[in-house]
C-alpha cells in the first residue's frame, strides 16, 4: 500500500520554443504513514511533482501506481484518487469562493457525495482542528487576514478526510506563531490518524524538525532521499545547489572543527542540546557513545 | 493544458523580420490583407503564396507553429467552404437530392479557403514575430496624429497593453484555480448547461477576486512610479526607422503594385 512514482518525466509545453523538462526520470516509493519533507530550489520540480500524485497533471512519460493500481489507467478513477490523496496548493486562500466560511470548507466533502449534515460535521471538525475561532464561521471568507485565510483553505482540504495530505509550502508569508501552528495541526494529523504527510518546505529548520524523511530536487531529478540526518549530511553539496542544512548542523561542524567532541548529525536543537551537553560535561545524555 | 493556446504568443529569434520597426509589419500586414481580398488570377497566387513563404523562411519561426493556429479556424473554414460550395447560385456541375454544387461555388469554396490560411499564415507573421509590447508601441505611434483631434492615443496604447500583458497571467490563474478546486472534488467537465454553469462558480469567483486584486496592485504600482498619463512621457526604446525598415517599405509596396499588375493583365483563370 503506496505510492510508488516509476521514471516519471515532465515536459511543459512540449515542441514549443518555451519547453522545460521540469522532471527527468523520477522514481519514488511514498509508503503509508511516511512523514516526507520535499525540498529543492526554486523551479525544481516540486510544486509539480505533487501534481502528479494525485492526478491533476499527466506525466509526460512514465507510470504513477496507487495502491498498485496504475492510475493512467482507463478505468481507474481519478477523481476516487483525488478524495483520497489531499493537496494544499501554494497560496490556497487563492480558492476560496464561497459566501461564508463553513460553506467554503463543506466545497470538498460536498463534491465526495456526503450528505449536507456529513459534510457539515466535517467542516466544524476540520475548523476547530486549524484553530479557526467559532464566531468566525458563517463569516465571508474575504473578510479575513491572509494567514486565517490559509488556515480555511487547509481546514477545506483536511475535511475531506485524505489517507494522503500532501502540503505546497503551507507556511510561506505566515508569522512564527502561526507558521508552528498549521505544522504542529499537521504533526498531530500525522500521528493521530495516521495519515501519510508530503510536506513541501523552503525551510530547513521546519523539515528537520518534523519530517522522517527528505526527498531533495534538482533541476527536476531526485538528488537525495533518506533521513534528516543522511541528507544534511551533504550540506556542502546543498549549498552548491542553493539549498543549505538547518544552522545547528553548521554550528555542529565548526564545534567539531574547534576539536568538541560533538554529534555533527545533529539536525535539530533538541538534538544539538543533549550532544553538547554530553560534550561538555561528559554526562552521556543518550546512553550510546557516538565518537570514537 | 489551458497554457496551449497561441494567443498571439511571440516566438523569439533572431531574424530579419522580428528586427524590423512594429510599425512596418502593421503596414505591412494591412497591405498583404489587402492583396487577399483583391487578387485576380493564378500568376497573382504564385506571386503571393511566394512572398508569403518567402516571409516565413526569413522569419525563423518553424512552419508547424505557423500552423497551429489554423487549427482554430478549422470549423470556421469548412463552414464557409461548405456555405460557398453549396449555396452559389449558377449552372450546376453536380446535383443530388436538394444539393447542387456549380462551377462557381466549387471556384469560391477554394479561393475562400486559400484566402482563411493565408490570412491566419500572414497575420501570425506578425504576432509571431513582433511582442505585444513592440506592436502597442508601433500602434500608439503610428496613431499618434490623431491625437491631434483629440483620441486618447496614449491611453489606448496603454490600456491594450495592459490587457495583452494579463492574458497569460489570467490564464495561468484559471489553471491555478481550477486545479486547486479540482483537488477538492469539483468537476468541470459531467453534466448539463446549468449544471456546467453552476460548476463554474469555484472558478470563476476566485479569478475575478485575484483580477480585481491585481488590477489594484498594477494601479497603485503605477500610481507609486509617479504615472500620470502620456503627457511628456519619454519611451526608453523610442523607436526609429533603420535602413532595412525602409527597404521593407519598398519592398511591401512593391508586392501590392505586383499583384494588382497581375489583376489588371493576367486575370485568368479567375
Ligand atoms: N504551467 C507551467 N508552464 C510552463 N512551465 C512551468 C509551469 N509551471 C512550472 N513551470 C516550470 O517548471 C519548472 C518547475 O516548476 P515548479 O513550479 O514545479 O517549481 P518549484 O520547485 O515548485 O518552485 P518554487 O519553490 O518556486 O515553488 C520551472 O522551471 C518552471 O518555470
Ligand atoms: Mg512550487
Amino acid at each position: 500500500m503506496s505510492i510508488i512514482l516509476d521514471k516519471v518525466n515532465h515536459i511543459y509545453s512540449p515542441g514549443t520554443a518555451y519547453e522545460i523538462q521540469a522532471l527527468k526520470d523520477v522514481n519514488l516509493k511514498i509508503e503509508d504513514g511516511q512523514f516526507i519533507g520535499i525540498i529543492g530550489h526554486t523551479g525544481s520540480g516540486k510544486s509539480t511533482l505533487i501534481q502528479h500524485l494525485n492526478g491533476l497533471m499527466k506525466a509526460t512519460s512514465g507510470a504513477i501506481y496507487f495502491h498498485g493500481k496504475d492510475i493512467y489507467d482507463e478505468d481507474f478513477d481519478l477523481r476516487e484518487l483525488r478524495n483520497r490523496v489531499g493537496l494544499v496548493f501554494q497560496y490556497p486562500e487563492h480558492q476560496l469562493f464561497e459566501t461564508t466560511i463553513f460553506d467554503d470548507v463543506c466545497f470538498g466533502p460536498k463534491n465526495q457525495g456526503l450528505s449536507k449534515e456529513e459534510a457539515g460535521l466535517r467542516a466544524f471538525e476540520a475548523l476547530r482542528n486549524v484553530g479557526m475561532p467559532e464566531e468566525l464561521y458563517y463569516q465571508s471568507p474575504f473578510d479575513l487576514s491572509g494567514g486565517q485565510k490559509r488556515r480555511v483553505a487547509i481546514a477545506g482540504v483536511l475535511a475531506m478526510k485524505p489517507e494522503v495530505l500532501i502540503l505546497d509550502e503551507p507556511t510561506a508569508g505566515l508569522d512564527p506563531a502561526g507558521r508552528d501552528e498549521i505544522l504542529d495541526l499537521v504533526a498531530r494529523m500525522h500521528r493521530e490518524r495516521g495519515i501519510t504527510v508530503i510536506l513541501v518546505s523552503h525551510s530547513m529548520e521546519d523539515v528537520a524538525k518534523y519530517v522522517q524523511r527528505i526527498v531533495v530536487m534538482n533541476r527536476g531529478s531526485v538528488m537525495y532521499d533518506g533521513t534528516p540526518k543522511e541528507v544534511f549530511r551533504h550540506y556542502k553539496e546543498l549549498e552548491a545547489v542553493g539549498l543549505a542544512a538547518p544552522q545547528v548542523t553548521y554550528l555542529m561542524n565548526e564545534l567539531k572543527a574547534y576539536g568538541l567532541k560533538v554529534d555533527t548529525d545533529a539536525t535539530t536543537i533538541a538534538e544539538a542540546r543533549a550532544s553538547l551537553l554530553e560534550a561538555l560535561t561528559g554526562i552521556d545524555s543518550q546512553k550510546n557513545d557516538f565518537h570514537r | 493544458m489551458l497554457r496551449d493556446i497561441t494567443l498571439g504568443q511571440y516566438y523569439p529569434a533572431d531574424s530579419v523580420i522580428h528586427k524590423l520597426d512594429p510599425r512596418v509589419k502593421l503596414f505591412a500586414t494591412m497591405l498583404y490583407i489587402v492583396s487577399l481580398f483583391c487578387f485576380k488570377g493564378i500568376a497573382a497566387l504564385l506571386v503571393i503564396s511566394l512572398f508569403l513563404f518567402a516571409v516565413i523562411r526569413i522569419s525563423k519561426v518553424p512552419f508547424k507553429f505557423m500552423v497551429k493556429g489554423l487549427k482554430a479556424i478549422m470549423i470556421l473554414m469548412l463552414i464557409t467552404a461548405l456555405f460557398n460550395l453549396f449555396l452559389t447560385p449558377g449552372e450546376p456541375v453536380v446535383s443530388f437530392w436538394i444539393f447542387k454544387i456549380t462551377a462557381e461555388g466549387a471556384k469560391n469554396a477554394v479561393l475562400m479557403v486559400i484566402r482563411l490560411v493565408y490570412l491566419i499564415l500572414g497575420t501570425s507573421i506578425m504576432t509571431l514575430t513582433t511582442t505585444p509590447n513592440q506592436l502597442t508601441d508601433g500602434l500608439e505611434k503610428a496613431l499618434m496624429p490623431l491625437s491631434k483631434i483629440g483620441v486618447p492615443v496614449h491611453a489606448i496604447a496603454m490600456m491594450m497593453s495592459i490587457a495583452l500583458r494579463f492574458i497569460p497571467i489570467l490564464i495561468e490563474e484559471t489553471d491555478k484555480i481550477m486545479k486547486a478546486q479540482m483537488a477538492r472534488g469539483a468537476d468541470f467537465e459531467s453534466g448539463n448547461l446549468v449544471q456546467k454553469v453552476k460548476n463554474m462558480i469555484p472558478l470563476l469567483v476566485p479569478l475575478f477576486v485575484s483580477a480585481f486584486r491585481r488590477a489594484d496592485d498594477l494601479a497603485m504600482a503605477m500610481e507609486a512610479r509617479c504615472y500620470n498619463g502620456g503627457e511628456g512621457r519619454t519611451k526608453m526604446k523610442p523607436l526609429h526607422y533603420e535602413n532595412r525598415d525602409r527597404a521593407a517599405y519598398l519592398i511591401i509596396v512593391g508586392y501590392l503594385v505586383v499583384v494588382l499588375l497581375c489583376r489588371r493583365f493576367l486575370p485568368f483563370p479567375m
